[in-house]
């Protein structure tokens, strides 16, 4: 079932961006795209469980700051070693200024 | 509990890989500096066009050179152009491997891709297996029993430091390694960090690096010369390894094992515009382990900003030298001897030996 939260509002992250946000005992990474559009995944990397809010985003790559590992934020695939297992991506929709994700 | 015990063991299976999981030195969380985010992200930021013209100089450095000892083989004027190519073949493609593999290099991941087999081809690693071993390297660096990448155990065996110059025990190991692989298998300690997956990559790969040297090997022999010999395969990976390992000493030999803080197991050196070319900035090799996502052209800034929060740099390769030969002298009768260095009062130690 949807579970909408509110994550941040729309300007808190700069374009081409990630920024995390942790609810309910579980992290998570919003993203802004270059075309100005918000998606969220797990915040932990897959390979190490290390946060990709510390990451750099080119286009719609995540990539981890630990071992370079990236991901496409917007459905979570893992792009090669030494990432191998995708990521979890999230419902995201923009509100009145408010980005929120479906945590459901 | 696994007690320490000297000497360590390095396997990556043993008795000190059991130790460094029960003291929680496996995957730990690291010191970082506090540099603002938004800082972070100009260095971070990728681009093309160094590598690029540090690729062209490059392979214009390969011709020039390669071309000039071929021409003058086999009299005696063909030897300094043959040091040279060597040092290229040799030695910068550990910087170009290293790099690629990172995938920082160059903005364009196919970019890196080429240049990174390229490289690895040169310095006889192979790229899968180097690509996970370094992944290691990053993430329990210089942790005994994890990090396959310690290039000076302890105690020092002096003979064997020597003889990396010359690339003998990584050229021997890397022929045994292809071998095994070609037939399909891998190490138990490979196993530890090679993923099931990977593995097919790891054979193939074996397999064309081993019919391509076979062919360099033929094809000599059908001419009646070496020459062939002496621009591609081990030979020239060996004659010009020892520029590399010059630079790649300095990185972490002598410093302490098992320490959760880069700034106290890595050294940042400054060096002179040649070497820094052949080694393309790695001579800044705190900063590159604290934030490896910044590329081999920024770290000359990263490196200003990080300064605060570091022990001074050594202001030459002399310098490093001048710490490093005694202290793995020492280390051949006190294996629990290290190299320690003094933390800005700002940034303290977050782990220690
Ligand atoms: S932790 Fe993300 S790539 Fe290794």
């Amino acid at each position: 079932m949807a579970q909408w939260i509110e994550a941040c509002g729309k300007d808190d992250i700069d374009e081409e961006d990630v920024m995390r946000f942790d609810h309910g005992g579980k992290t998570y990474a919003i993203y802004r795209s270059p075309d100005d559009k918000f998606y969220a995944t797990d915040g932990l990397c897959t390979h190490e469980k290390i946060h990709l809010a510390d990451g750099l985003v080119m286009d719609n790559i995540i990539e981890c700051p630990k071992h370079n590992g990236r991901f496409d934020y917007r459905t979570g695939e893992a792009k090669g070693a030494p990432v191998c297992i995708n990521l979890k991506t999230y419902p995201v929709k923009v509100d009145g200024g408010k980005v929120l994700i479906d945590v459901g | 509990m696994t007690e320490l015990t000297y000497p360590r063991d390095y396997s990556l299976t043993g008795r000190d890989s059991r130790y460094a999981e029960e003291h929680h030195l496996v995957s730990a969380q690291w010191y970082q500096a506090p540099i603002p985010r938004k800082r972070m992200k100009e260095l971070m930021q990728r681009s093309n066009g160094p590598a690029i013209r540090d690729t062209i100089i490059w392979f214009a450095a390969f011709a020039i050179t390669g071309g000039l000892a071929a021409w003058f083989w086999p009299s005696l004027w063909s030897i300094p152009f043959f040091l040279a190519y060597g040092v290229l073949y040799g030695s910068s493609s550990d910087s170009r491997w290293h790099e690629c593999s990172h995938g920082t290099a160059f903005k364009t991941p196919w970019m890196n891709d080429v240049i990174y087999h390229l490289a690895c081809f040169m310095i006889m690693r192979e790229p899968t297996v180097w690509r996970w071993s370094h992944t290691r390297h990053h993430t329990d660096t210089l942790v005994v029993g994890r990090d396959p990448e310690i290039a000076v155990m302890r105690p020092t065996v002096v003979l064997k430091v020597i003889s990396m110059f010359f690339a003998i025990p990584q050229v021997w190991g890397a022929i045994k390694s292809l071998l095994l692989h070609a037939a399909g298998r891998v190490t138990e300690a490979e196993a530890t960090f090679i993923p099931e997956s990977e593995r097919a990559k790891v054979y193939m790969t074996a397999r064309i690096w081993l019919v391509i040297h076979l062919a360099v090997i033929a094809y000599a022999v059908s001419i009646g010369s070496i020459l062939p010999m002496l621009l591609v395969g081990p030979l020239p990976t060996m004659y010009g390894a020892w520029v590399h390992v010059l630079t790649g000493l300095t990185q972490h030999a002598g410093m302490p094992e098992d320490v959760l803080d880069h700034r106290l197991n890595c050294r940042t050196v400054y060096m002179n515009p040649v070497l820094r070319f052949i080694y393309w900035n790695m001579n800044y090799h705190v900063e590159h382990h604290m934030f490896p996502m910044v590329p081999y052209h920024q770290l000359p800034k990263l490196h200003e900003e990080m300064k605060p929060y570091c022990p001074a740099p050594y202001p030459s390769t002399w310098a490093a030298y001048a710490e490093i030969i005694p202290a793995v002298i020492r280390q051949i009768r006190e294996p629990g001897w290290f190299v320690q260095r003094q933390l800005p009062a700002v940034a303290p130690a977050k782990a220690a030996e």
